[in-house]
């Protein structure tokens, strides 16, 4: 679908964060929620079986037109008890230059999120680098491994029960280096 | 202020511009001494290093070959860029734990006799990054000759390393690294 200089138009008239909320709540009803808005920038959140519907609702679809996904990450919360991990896309549409941020969370101990690969040819690398960090399990990614990590790490370390430091070190301690 | 290394302590220090030759027998247009020592000599004042440069302590290094300190003045002016050809590798800056292996290759790839020179905290110890994907120094995967301290260290320092290696080289025997305790050494990090 190519975009059409009315579309465009109905952008410049029509985008802003209300106009996606209400279309987003007609389309998926309650399941989309926890809408915010820091710093202007529309937030939401789904349920994680829903990810690739909204995600494809929100690219397919002529009023919405988000078609570049800028980044995409994971955030662990270690108290959030069975929704530890979240799921972050940021996503940009290039012709209305509006920006929205989409949210799924997940269990940490069933950590299966689907992979937006077949959407965005660019969520390959960053899927791949938030598995390195988190573990987050992208079903249907087709080269989930590390990617910035040695192969041998064997463990996830950006999440929170992992210290920072390095911790096969003895000559390091607590007096002369603050560990 | 340039900071007090080993060569630029007014009295206390033993290099001079120009060393004496090594013990031997002389007369009219003739010196005998033994091949180790002419060997050495050679070697120490020739030395190709190749630079492992992977961060700021790369950029002293780069001062430190420019003309204003000018490592040639120590017989290194060659700086080679094949592990095939040089005697000294110059691991400077932050080694990743993926980097790993490939700072061990270059370290195979070089003929013996090698030496290796850590440059500066991260090279020698993981400096500031205590983190898990930094190696906390490279002895834990190649054997260390000479290790400079510093973050970064000045170019001052690199040349007094650099004449740290040049005694080692000069005074090393011909045997050792037929030896058993080199061997040993070699084993334990793994390497035939």
């Amino acid at each position: 679908m190519c975009i059409s200089p009315l579309a465009k138009a109905n952008f410049q008239v029509k985008m802003t964060n209300d106009s996606i909320k209400q279309q987003l709540i007609e389309k998926f009803g309650d399941q989309v929620q926890n809408f915010q808005e820091p710093y202007g920038m529309l937030t939401f959140e789904a349920p994680k079986e829903l990810n690739l519907k909204v995600l494809q609702f929100l690219y397919d679809e002529e009023s919405m037109g988000f078609r570049f996904l800028t980044d995409l990450q994971a955030v662990h919360y270690p108290d959030n008890k069975g929704r530890e991990l979240a799921v972050v896309y940021h996503l940009h549409n290039l012709v209305a230059n509006v920006r929205i941020r989409f949210k799924v969370y997940t269990d940490i101990q069933t950590p299966d999120v689907f992979s937006a690969t077949a959407l965005f040819s660019a969520a390959n690398w960053m899927e791949r680098e938030t598995y390195d960090f988190y573990g987050v399990n992208f079903v249907g990614h087709p080269n989930l491994k590390r990617i910035l990590n040695v192969d041998e790490l064997d463990y996830f370390p950006m999440r929170k029960e992992f210290p920072l430091e390095e911790q096969t070190r003895v000559d390091k301690d607590d007096d002369m280096f603050g560990r | 202020m340039a900071r007090p290394v080993q060569y630029n302590i007014y009295g206390q220090t033993d290099v001079k511009l120009v060393k004496e030759g090594p013990e031997g027998y002389m007369g009219e247009g003739f010196f005998s001494t033994s091949l180790d020592k002419v060997v050495g000599l050679a070697r120490k004042n020739s030395i190709w290093p190749l630079p492992f440069a992977t961060s700021c302590c790369g950029i002293e290094f780069m001062a430190t070959m420019g003309s204003h300190y000018d490592l040639a003045r120590f017989g290194s002016e060659r700086v080679g860029f094949s592990p095939r050809q040089c005697d000294l590798l110059m691991v400077m800056g932050t080694i990743a734990k993926k980097m790993a292996p490939v700072v061990k290759q270059v370290y195979l790839q070089m003929a013996e006799p090698r030496w290796v020179l850590a440059m500066g905290a991260c090279a020698s110890s993981g400096g500031i990054f205590d983190t898990y994907s930094v190696l906390q120094g490279i002895d834990q995967i190649i054997p260390v000759d000479v290790y400079i301290p510093g973050c970064p260290p000045r170019p001052e320092a690199v040349i007094d390393g650099i004449i740290k290696i040049q005694d080692l080289v000069g005074k090393e025997s011909l045997r050792r690294r037929n030896s058993d305790k080199y061997k040993q050494l070699m084993d334990s990090y793994g390497i035939q």
